[in-house]
């Protein structure tokens, strides 16, 4: 076993009665990794959680956090992690620092290092003007804060989000991405969520699982080249629509082409080149050429919600 | 310990940080009235040689108090937990599943005793209006505390199993009653068969819970009584405790 890694899934394998919630995934997270589970509802993610923080024993397969097995050592790997399930339970009948003191000293901290530690965690998520408020009358937004707070009051090596945004507004999502990145340095994080931008945005390498099955696992860069073959150019040129798709037709390059006018003497041209091919240099030269007048050209990056659809779509028609 | 001891304080905060708690012990404060009004009334009538404790007893509400309230009492210990999913945050975290039922039974145990202790200023009051000092001895009065405790700690523990099997409190309370009742009417039972010399009377004898409170109210401490409700309390924790983990083998 090697050091640097934080997580290591080899075959695991999780049944309920009947149905099958993870089918036999293997995957790796190294320490200090930000790392995204990715995928449609139902997919599997929170199981893989839930396998992951010892609340559920996997059918089969193993599982090793910080080396230590989530079933035969499951006391030591609780003590290195920090779990904030799917919809974020708290106890609504205590306040906010009440309760991050029960869980302190139910994690084990010693009395003095729970008041350090809580005092620090309250000001590290903007929870202490809060503190004497009962939960149950708190925000939404406020509510998750105190659940990211008990996930890190510890101090855990290893903290395990599960869809840590879901029905915050934008600002607190907004926030709470950014207090996951500032984890980053310290901490190795495993969030799960069905949002794309959130996992482009926060994580370091994604993990894309769909029907219990792990589809692709790379970082957001690798996983956009490898699906941008086809990527579109948009040109927006000053000229007649005839005479545009002619010169279009005559580029080898193009693969596919779609000429719409726009408003004034404008058209929108779409146009998909082979693959590998950037057509931009050309576009230009052409309207330069010609003495037409270009007022937009851009390369439509294909952003992770397309290859999140194609790769599960994929998996869809297939089956 | 530093874990069973945070949790147990949690568990006994929140019956007092909610209605729920002062509920409970404001109806089991009304059915204690009830049965000293009709004791005061009795001892108007006819002098007796029965201790206070006694007489109470053998008005019946102490198994009304009992039944009705261990359900509520032991109702959300559990199930609450599962319902709203801090059972899940509860179970991550590092405490062992014992550790969690013993906590959740200690907080049970202690809230019933303490919804007992009305019952001391009654006897006390009692006490202090009648001429008799006999009436009221701290030995009896000790073992009929011993009574209702070791009676209690059966009817929490089965709470407690009964709360670890569902989501729903209403559920729970409601199979903690039925198993409850059920305890009460064997008892009735073998209080009707004692008198019987067939073996299945003999049997059915054993779970005579009047006569042993009866004998707990009268001073009497009997050993069989003792070792029967700490044994089927500790048969009940060790249900529990299965259910608990029940979920690492599904």
């Amino acid at each position: 076993m090697s050091d640097g890694l934080m997580i290591e899934v080899a075959n695991l394998t999780k049944r309920y009665a009947g149905r099958t919630a993870v089918s036999n995934i293997s995957f790796t997270v190294a320490r200090g990794e930000i790392v995204g589970l990715l995928g449609p509802n139902g997919a599997g993610k929170s199981t893989t959680m839930r396998i992951l923080s010892c609340f559920l024993p996997a059918t089969s397969g193993t599982a090793r956090v910080a080396g230590f097995d989530i079933f035969h050592e499951s006391d030591e790997v609780r003590r290195r992690i920090g779990y904030m399930p799917e919809n974020n339970p708290l106890h609504p009948d205590m306040r906010v620092r009440e309760y991050l003191k029960f869980r302190a000293r139910l994690k084990g901290l010693s009395r003095v290092r729970t008041r350090e530690r809580v005092d620090r965690v309250m000001e590290q998520f903007e929870l202490t003007e809060v503190q004497k408020r009962i939960i149950g009358q708190l925000s939404k937004g406020f509510r998750q804060r105190v659940g990211l707070a008990d996930s890190l009051v510890h101090e855990p090596e290893l903290i395990i989000l599960d869809e840590p945004t879901i029905g915050l507004d934008p600002n607190q999502i907004r926030s709470v991405r950014k207090l996951i990145k500032s984890l980053a340095q310290t901490h190795t994080v495993l969030i799960s969520t069905h949002i794309l931008p959130e996992a482009e945005m926060t994580c370091n390498r994604m993990v894309i699982m769909y029907e219990g099955s792990i589809l692709a696992a790379d970082t957001p860069d690798n996983l956009q080249r490898l699906m941008s073959g086809n990527s579109q150019i948009i040109a927006e040129i000053a000229a007649p629509a005839a005479e545009l798709e002619r010169c279009w037709a005559e580029l080898p390059e193009v693969e596919h082409f779609d000429v719409a006018p726009v408003q004034g003497d404008y058209c929108r041209c779409a146009l998909t080149p082979l693959d590998g091919v950037d057509l931009r240099p050309q576009i230009f030269a052409i309207a330069r050429e010609r003495g037409w007048s270009m007022r937009e050209l851009t390369r439509s990056r294909h952003s992770l919600e397309d290859i999140y659809v194609q790769v599960t779509r994929r998996e869809e028609e297939e089956t | 310990m530093q874990a069973y001891l945070t949790l147990t304080r949690r568990e006994l905060g929140s019956y007092f940080v909610s209605l729920t708690g002062y509920i409970i012990i404001t109806a089991a404060l009304f059915l204690l009235g009830f049965s000293f009004v009709d004791l005061l009334k009795q001892l108007q009538r006819e002098p007796t040689p029965m201790p206070v404790t006694e007489m109470f007893y053998m008005t019946w509400f102490f198994w009304l108090i009992l039944l009705v309230t261990t359900p509520v009492i032991t109702m959300r210990l559990f199930a609450l937990e599962k319902f709203t999913g801090t059972f899940e945050t509860l179970m991550t975290a590092p405490v062992t599943d014992l550790q969690v039922v013993l906590a959740k039974f200690t907080a049970g145990m202690i809230f019933y005793l303490v919804m007992w202790m009305p019952l001391l200023g009654c006897v006390l009051l009692v006490r202090h209006f009648t001429s008799d000092p006999g009436a009221v001895d701290a030995g009896v009065l000790a073992s009929t505390f011993l009574g209702i405790g070791l009676l209690g700690s059966l009817f929490i523990s089965l709470g407690c199993f009964a709360s670890a099997m569902t989501r729903s409190q209403v559920t729970a309370a409601v199979i903690s009653l039925v198993f409850g009742s059920s305890l009460f009417l064997l008892a009735y039972m073998a209080d009707q068969a004692q008198h019987q010399a067939d073996w299945q009377s003999q049997v059915l004898a054993c779970f005579n819970f009047f006569e042993s409170m009866h004998d707990f109210a009268r001073g009497v401490i009997d050993t069989r009584s003792v070792v029967l409700m700490c044994s089927l309390s500790l048969f009940f924790l060790f249900l529990t405790l299965r259910v608990v983990e029940s979920r690492r083998w599904k």
